[in-house]
């Protein structure tokens, strides 16, 4: 076991593993490439499928239910299904990226739109607010904190699933999962799992970060 | 791409076998995550220095690729269920931790102030006042929990077992996607009977929400 972690930490620590176009650098980019895009694909998909259903409360049964729809494709499933459709190309990694993001997305947008206290709502509305201003001016403000969550349960799910870009032949840290796997060199395997949770977590800091700084002012 | 339906009627007994497994390793998974993550819910809601702890721990174990952490059980427990099983709770565990810490804030400190006021035992108004004022909460994590099991059973695959996964590795070699797309069909099918039920089990549970609107 020590000397496992040993060859860990040389191999995470070593130059030569950084460097080149099979480098931990490269790798990193390219998975953070991956991940981000898809994130920002499902963000623009599903933000504006949950605050509308949110905001007027039609619709929720069939979002909901396309959501857990979303969440139930089995990623490894959808992948090879784009793939023996479409060929080699990245089009099935990002579909089962984003199909995985948005339902996460969309259920915890909704969810913040369903826990704005009707009587903040219906005293907005008294006040003259039009819907949109409603919308824009109590109702997404409050619901920001569950969105946030979203946002970011939706981010940590599509790094750690990114890996699977590697599976149809693509970079990104899973190459360094799968080809561990073949190789039978779990040095590689555990780096690569290794990597691809620090990007986890250090994104997820940074996102918790900054809605810690936006909601400073609200008392939990 | 097209269905070859003929495979399908040839391997009923086949589906059919793979679908129970697949069924049943998820609710294994997600049987055990609640068994852990209740009371560590609890203690992380108790207990503020412990609630970053613990949720971090669980957000850490969620970011390691399903993949990995197959592969990383395997000196554990082998090409087994028990490794899959064991996979999968690991990932349920933050959804539910999170979830059921999120619906324990969720009860307004007034009501339990209020049980407080009226003698109930700290013990007694956990069980009788906070889980279900937290159970929508909960709940949600629960469904999100089995519907991710569900899905991500297939993974196992890759460590032999992984049940309706089986189709897309098999598909995948041959070429042949008549298998892949049953099993995506049927894996979605699972869930969202699952889910579904879940949701009638919720509504059952909390007879006082169905008032509001």
């Amino acid at each position: 076991m020590y000397e496992l972690f040993k060859n860990l930490a040389d191999w995470l620590t070593s130059g030569a593993s950084w460097s080149g176009s099979d480098g931990i650098a490269h790798r990193l980019a390219e998975h953070l490439q991956y991940s981000l895009l898809a994130t920002l694909i499902a963000a623009a998909i599903g933000l504006p499928i949950g605050l509308l259903i949110g905001h007027t409360g039609k619709g929720a049964f069939v979002a909901i239910n396309l959501s857990s729809f979303g969440r139930a494709l089995p990623t490894v499933g959808l992948v090879v299904l784009v793939f023996l459709a479409g060929g080699l190309s990245m089009l099935p990694v990002y579909v089962a990226l984003v199909a995985l993001a948005v339902p996460a997305i969309v259920t915890n947008t909704y969810a913040g739109m369903t826990a704005v206290d009707p009587d903040v709502r219906d005293a907005a509305r008294g006040q003259g607010m039009r819907g949109h201003q409603v919308l824009f001016q109590v109702e997404l403000p409050l619901a920001l904190p569950l969105i946030m969550t979203g946002l970011r349960l939706a981010l940590i799910q599509v790094v750690a699933t990114a890996t699977i870009a590697a599976y149809v032949s693509f970079g990104g840290l899973g190459r360094y999962v799968f080809d561990g796997l073949a190789q039978r060199d779990l040095v590689q395997v555990l780096g690569g799992a290794v990597l691809v949770a620090v990007v986890a977590i250090a994104l997820d800091l940074l996102l918790s970060g900054l809605q810690r700084l936006l909601f400073r002012h609200r008392t939990a | 791409m097209s269905v070859d339906w003929s495979w399908i009627g040839d391997h009923t007994d086949e589906l059919t076998s793979l679908t129970v497994s697949h069924l049943q390793a998820a609710l294994s998974a997600v049987f055990f995550g609640v068994l852990i993550s209740l009371p560590l819910a609890v203690i992380a809601h108790r207990i503020r220095p412990l609630r970053g702890l613990l949720l971090g721990i669980s957000n850490v174990l969620f970011t390691i690729p399903s993949i990995a952490i197959f592969v990383l059980l395997l000196p554990v427990s082998g090409l087994t269920r028990t490794t899959t099983v064991i996979g999968l709770t690991i990932y349920t565990l933050v959804v539910l931790l999170r979830n059921t810490v999120e619906g324990l804030d969720s009860v307004p400190a007034k009501t339990k102030e209020a049980a407080k006021a009226m003698g109930t035992r700290p013990l007694r108004t956990l069980l009788t006042v906070e889980f279900p004022l937290a159970l929508p909460v909960i709940m949600a994590g629960v469904r999100i929990a089995t519907v991710m099991s569900i899905s991500l059973v297939s993974v196992a695959t890759y460590i032999g077992d992984g049940g309706l996964g089986q189709l897309f590795t098999d598909g995948f070699q041959r070429n042949f996607p008549t298998p892949v797309i049953v099993g995506v069909v049927l894996t979605i099918l699972l869930a969202v009977v699952a889910d579904a039920l879940l949701v009638a089990l919720q509504y059952v549970l909390t007879p006082w929400r169905r008032r509001r609107t």
